[in-house]
C-alpha cells in the first residue's frame, strides 16, 4: 500500500491505496463519488472524464499515485450542491442532452473543457470532432450537440468554468 | 395542452440526478461485508472442461470462495431458460438444450463461465483466478451460421442435431411460389444482417446479498424487467422462492434489449452470496460485456419479390438462417419468427409472402432481442427489396412505395399481422418535402463536381409494438401474458405514487407517466412520483422493452386513474352533500353540476383518509387503486426515413450529409422526449449500417471484442437529424399512443443501405458498409477516380 495526497473537489483527501489503484478507483471506492462512471476500460468512451489540475483526463487511465498534490474535480464538484446547476449541467437538462445518463457526467466533464480550449461560440463541427473520446449510446448526439453549443453560450460572463483550474 | 400535460415538451425529473453524478447504478450501490466475485471464463469457443485445480487459488489472500461449474451442478439448480415455444413446420418443439450458469463438462463460446472467484476485493479474486488451472481439451468449433447444419458440422448439443433448433415457417408457400413463377418482374437479393453487440454504456452488474435471519436473498441487477428475472430465478432455476427473492433494477444505464434477458452472472452472484455468508459483486469489464451480452441480428437471408406489369408488388418470399449462439436467451426464438416474419409485409398489400426461418446453435455469444429485434430484419428485407425493385424496373422508389401503400384499415396482412391504422401516404409525402427531395439531382450535380458519389435511399417501414395481448402471445408460445401493471397511490394530501411494472432505463418515464398523472387529475408533476424497479414495490410487471411501456404501460396507468377517479367522485359526493352523479372531476375540481359547490383534489384525498363523512361500510377508506391492462391488439408506428450519403471515392468513406424522419407514433405525451429516441434510434442503425462490424476468426475468438475493434457510432460519425410527426391515433390503447423507441433503429439500415446502393449503383455490398468495403466495390466496377 502506497499513500497518496491530493485535492478533489476543493477538499484535501489523503488515501493510502495498492499501488495499481487507479485515479476512478480511488473515487469511486474509496471516496464514494459514484458519477464518474466506467463504461470501457480502454480509454475509449470517456464516461470517466474528469478534470485534473483544470484538464480532462480519463480517470480509468491514470494510477492514483501518480496525482500527488494534483487538484482533482468530479462531476460531484461541478456545481455546489446546494447551489444552482453550472450552465452546462443546465443545458444538458435544457437540451435533453441525456436519456440512461450514464455518459452524461463525462460529456458534460469534456463539454467544460471544450469550452476552456475552444471558447464560448463552437459550431456543431467542431463540437462533434471535440467528442471523439466521449461515446454516447442513448441519444445519437444530437441533443448533446445542441446542448454544449448552448451551454457554452451560457459559460460566458457566468464566471463558470472548471472550479478546480480556478 | 397544458404547460406540463400529454403533448408539452416537459423538461425531464429524473434529469438532475444524473447530471450532477448523483444517481444509483447498481456498481454505484455497496452492501457491508461485500465481496467481489471474478469469472474465469473459456477462452475457447468449443472445449470439454476435463479437470479445473482450484487448491492453490483457495489460498490466495483474501479469497473466501472458489467455485466450478461442478459444484453449480451438484447443488441441483434448474437451467437459464428461453420463455418462448417455437414449433417446427412439423409441429415439433425448438430444440432448447440445457444451460447451466455455470458451465460443467463443456463450454460453448468464447466467454463461457467455468468457475468464479469471490474475494475481498476484485484485485484479489482476479489474482486468485490467475492460480485456476482449467485443462481444457479443445473442440473444432461451428462459428458461421450458413455452415451451422451442415454434414459434418461439430454438433453444439446433443439434444439438437445438425445444431438445428427449428426450421420454421409462415404464410402460403404454394401460393407465393404460383406468384413469383407468374411475375412480370422478381426482384432478388441475397444479405446479411450483420451481428451487433449492444453496447449499453453501463455495463452489466449484480450485486446479491443473503440474509440467514429470513432466508431471503436480495439482488440489485442491471436488468429492463426485474419481475421477469425474480420469476424465472425463482420458478425455473430455483434458486429462493418468489417470496424470498426481492430484485431491485435501480437506475440502469442503457439497455436496447441486451438487459431483458436473465444470465448467468445474476443467478451465480445468488449462489455464491448464500455460499459465502456474505454481498458478492459482480460489475461487467467492457470486455466481458463483448463476450457475455447478448448479441443482435445475424440473419443470413435469401429473398425474392414479385411485382406485375404495373409494379404492384405480388408476391415475397424469403428464407432466413438465423444464428442463436451457443445458448437459447430469454426470448431469443421469437426475435426471428413472431417479430420478424410477421412484419414482412411492410407498409404494402402483399397478396403472398412465404417465409422459412432456420434458427441454429453456433459457438458464438447467445444472440437475442436488440433494438427492434426482428423488425429491423425484416425491414431491411422489405425495404432493400423495394428500392432495388424499383431501379430495376426504372421506376422512381417514392413511386413505387405510393402505389403499393396499404390505404384501407384495418388492414390483413397474408402474415398474420392486422394493422389498425395509418397514412402512409402522409408521412412519405411530408419526409420528401422537408428533405427536399426534388432537389437531390442539383445536390448530386453538385457533390460530382467536388469528386464525390451521392445518393439517396428510403425506408418507409412499419413495426409492431405495444408488446402484446397476452392470449394472442399464448398462442404463439411465449411462456407469459404481455400485460402491464399499474398502482395509484393518492397520498391524504393529494401528492401521488404511481407504481409501475416498466422499467426506466433512459426513457424517461418519470416524466412522461408524471405528466399523464398530474394531467389527469390537475396536479403539478411535482406532486406525481413515478416508482419502479423493485419487486417489493411493484406487485408485478412485465418491465421495458418493445417500445410498450407508453401503449401498455401507460394504458394501466389510465385504467388506474379511471378506478381512483370513480371512488374519488363518491368520496366528493358525501363531502358535497350532493348525488354521485352530479359530480364533475375537471382541472383538479370535483363541482356539483349546476350550482358553485366545489371541493379541491386535495379536499377529497384528505377526505379519503380521514373518513369522517361518507359511510365506510359502503366506501372503504383511503385512495389507492390497481389496474392490470392487457393490449387487444399490437400497435403499429410506422413512417419514412430518408437518409443521402456522400461517398468518397478516394477512401470509400460513406457520409451521412442528411436524414429526414417522418413517424407516426399515435398520441406523443412529450415530444422532446420522442425525438430522443428517434435520434438515438437513427444512431444505433446508421452503426450497424456503417460501423459495427462484430467479427469472430473461423475459430471462434471474438476479433472485435472492445471500443478498439469494434467501430461504435461517434459524434462525427452523424449527422444532425429533422424531426417530424405525422399523427394516426391507435384505436386499440386509450391514449392512442403506437410507441417510439425503436423506429429509428428499424428504418435507419435499411435507408442508409439504400442510400449507398444508390450512390454506388450496384446492390451487392453488405453492413458494414466501411470505407474499405465501398472502397472494395467502387474497385471492382472500375469506378476509382483516374490518375492525375
Amino acid at each position: 500500500m502506497a499513500a497518496v495526497s491530493l485535492t478533489v473537489n476543493g477538499k484535501p483527501v489523503t488515501a493510502d491505496v495498492d499501488p495499481r489503484t487507479l485515479l476512478v478507483q480511488l473515487l469511486r471506492e474509496h471516496l464514494r463519488l459514484t458519477g464518474t462512471h466506467v463504461g470501457c476500460d480502454t480509454s475509449q468512451c470517456g464516461a470517466c472524464v474528469v478534470h485534473v489540475n483544470g484538464k480532462a483526463t480519463k480517470s480509468c487511465t491514470v494510477l492514483a499515485l501518480q496525482l500527488e498534490g494534483a487538484n482533482v474535480l468530479t462531476i460531484e464538484g461541478l456545481a455546489a450542491a446546494d447551489g444552482p446547476l453550472h450552465p452546462m449541467q443546465e443545458a444538458f437538462r435544457e437540451n435533453h442532452g441525456l436519456q440512461c445518463g450514464y455518459c452524461t457526467p463525462g460529456m458534460i466533464m469534456t463539454a467544460v473543457d471544450i469550452v476552456r480550449r475552444k471558447g464560448n461560440d463552437l459550431d456543431d463541427h467542431t463540437i462533434r470532432e471535440e467528442l471523439e473520446g466521449n461515446i454516447c449510446r442513448c441519444t445519437g448526439y444530437h441533443n448533446i450537440v445542441k446542448a454544449i453549443a448552448a451551454g457554452a453560450r451560457a459559460m460566458r460572463g457566468s464566471g463558470a468554468t472548471s472550479r478546480a483550474a480556478e | 395542452m397544458s404547460v406540463t400535460g400529454i403533448g408539452a415538451a416537459v423538461r425531464r425529473k429524473e434529469d438532475r440526478r444524473f447530471i450532477t453524478g448523483t444517481g444509483h447504478y447498481t456498481d454505484d450501490i455497496n452492501r457491508p461485508g461485500q465481496a467481489s466475485i471474478y469469472f474465469i471464463r473459456s477462452p475457447h469457443a468449443h472445449a470439454k472442461i476435463k479437470k479445473i485445480d482450484t487448491h492453490e487459488a483457495a489460498r490466495m489472500p483474501g479469497v473466501a470462495g472458489v467455485f466450478t461449474g461442478e459444484q453449480f451442478a451438484q447443488d441441483k439448480l434448474g437451467n437459464l431458460i428461453c420463455g418462448w415455444t417455437v414449433l417446427s413446420k412439423d409441429g415439433s418443439p425448438m430444440k432448447m438444450a440445457p444451460h447451466a450458469a455455470l458451465a460443467a463438462g463443456k463450454a460453448n463460446h468464447v466467454g463461457d463461465a467455468v468457475a468464479v472467484v469471490i474475494a475481498d476485493t476484485l484485485a484479489q479474486a482476479k489474482d486468485a483466478a490467475e492460480k485456476v488451472v482449467v485443462d481444457y481439451e479443445p473442440l473444432p468449433a461451428v462459428v458461421d451460421p450458413a455452415k451451422a447444419a451442415a454434414k459434418g458440422a461439430p454438433l453444439i448439443h446433443e439434444s439438437a442435431p445438425n445444431n438445428t433448433i427449428y426450421n420454421w415457417h409462415l404464410g402460403d408457400a404454394d401460393a407465393t411460389n404460383a406468384a413469383l413463377k407468374n411475375a412480370k418482374h422478381v426482384t432478388t437479393l441475397e444479405f446479411i444482417n450483420n451481428r451487433l453487440v449492444p453496447n449499453a454504456m453501463e455495463p452489466r452488474a449484480a450485486l446479491a446479498e443473503y440474509d440467514a435471519a429470513s432466508g431471503s436473498l436480495t439482488l440489485w441487477n442491471a436488468t429492463q424487467n426485474p419481475h421477469v428475472a425474480r420469476l424465472v430465478i425463482a420458478a425455473f432455476v430455483g434458486m429462493a422462492p418468489e417470496n424470498k427473492l426481492r430484485v431491485i433494477a435501480p437506475d440502469v444505464g442503457g439497455g436496447f434489449g441486451s438487459k431483458i434477458f436473465i444470465y448467468p452472472e445474476e443467478v451465480v452472484c445468488l449462489w455464491a452470496a448464500r455460499k459465502v455468508g456474505r454481498p458478492v459483486k459482480w460489475t461487467a469489464e467492457r470486455s466481458e460485456s463483448f463476450i457475455t451480452d447478448a448479441h443482435g441480428r445475424d440473419h443470413v437471408t435469401k429473398a425474392q419479390m414479385a411485382f406485375d406489369g404495373e409494379g404492384k408488388i405480388t408476391g415475397l418470399k424469403v428464407h432466413t438462417t438465423a444464428n442463436l449462439g451457443a445458448y437459447m436467451s430469454t426470448f431469443s426464438s421469437a426475435v426471428p419468427t413472431f417479430l420478424y416474419a410477421t412484419l414482412l409485409s411492410g407498409q404494402y398489400e402483399i397478396p403472398h409472402i412465404y417465409c422459412e426461418v432456420d434458427a441454429v446453435y453456433t459457438n458464438t455469444v447467445p444472440v437475442d432481442a436488440y433494438r427492434g429485434a426482428g423488425r429491423p430484419e425484416a425491414t431491411f428485407v422489405v425495404e432493400r427489396l423495394v428500392e432495388a425493385g424499383a431501379r430495376e424496373l426504372g421506376v422512381d422508389p417514392a413511386v413505387l412505395r405510393q402505389k403499393n401503400f396499404v390505404k384501407k384499415f384495418p388492414y390483413q396482412t397474408s402474415v398474420a399481422s392486422l394493422y389498425d391504422a395509418g397514412d402512409y401516404h402522409a408521412s412519405l409525402a411530408k419526409a420528401l418535402e422537408i428533405h427536399d427531395y426534388k432537389g437531390f439531382a442539383k445536390r448530386k450535380r453538385e457533390s460530382e463536381r467536388n469528386g464525390k458519389l451521392r445518393g439517396i435511399g428510403f425506408a418507409t417501414y412499419i413495426e409492431a409494438c405495444g408488446v402484446a395481448p397476452s392470449a394472442l402471445v399464448g398462442q404463439l408460445g411465449a411462456g407469459v401474458g404481455l400485460w402491464e401493471s399499474a398502482e395509484v397511490r393518492v397520498n391524504p394530501t393529494g401528492s401521488v405514487e404511481v407504481l409501475t411494472g416498466c422499467h426506466q432505463h433512459g426513457q424517461g418515464h418519470e416524466t412522461t407517466f408524471a405528466q399523464l398523472v398530474a394531467d389527469r387529475l390537475g396536479l403539478s408533476i411535482d406532486q406525481v412520483n413515478v416508482l419502479h424497479g423493485d419487486t417489493d414495490t411493484v406487485q408485478f410487471g412485465m418491465g421495458t422493452y418493445g417500445s410498450r411501456s407508453g401503449a401498455v404501460g401507460m394504458s394501466a396507468i389510465v385504467k388506474a386513474l379511471d378506478k381512483v377517479e370513480a371512488k374519488a367522485k363518491k368520496i366528493a359526493a358525501h363531502l358535497l352533500e350532493a348525488a354521485e352523479g352530479d359530480i364533475v372531476f375537471k382541472d383538479g375540481k370535483f363541482t356539483v353540476a349546476g350550482t358553485d359547490k366545489s371541493a379541491a383534489w386535495g379536499e377529497v384525498a384528505l377526505g379519503a383518509y380521514v373518513a369522517h363523512k361518507f359511510p365506510t361500510s359502503e366506501i372503504e377508506p383511503g385512495l389507492k387503486e390497481g389496474a392490470f391492462y392487457d393490449p387487444t391488439n399490437f400497435t403499429f408506428p410506422a413512417g419514412c426515413h430518408i437518409c443521402e450519403v456522400e461517398i468518397d471515392p478516394e477512401t470509400g468513406e460513406a457520409t451521412v450529409v442528411s436524414w429526414t424522419a417522418v413517424d407516426d407514433f399515435g398520441t406523443v405525451i412529450n415530444p422532446m422526449i420522442v425525438e430522443g429516441q428517434v435520434h438515438g434510434g437513427v444512431a444505433q442503425g446508421v452503426g450497424q449500417a456503417l460501423l459495427e462490424h462484430t467479427v469472430y476468426d473461423d475459430k471462434g475468438q471474438l476479433v472485435s471484442g472492445s471500443y478498439m475493434d469494434y467501430a461504435m457510432p461517434r459524434a462525427d460519425n452523424l449527422p444532425s437529424f429533422h424531426v417530424d410527426t405525422t399523427v394516426t391515433k391507435c384505436p386499440s390503447n386509450p391514449l392512442g399512443i403506437k410507441g417510439c423507441g425503436e423506429a429509428g433503429a428499424i428504418a435507419a439500415p435499411a435507408a442508409v443501405m439504400n442510400a449507398i446502393t444508390n450512390a454506388l449503383g450496384t446492390e451487392l455490398i453488405d453492413m458494414p458498409a466501411t470505407a474499405p468495403a465501398i472502397w472494395a466495390v467502387l474497385h471492382k466496377a472500375n469506378k476509382m477516380p483516374r490518375a492525375a
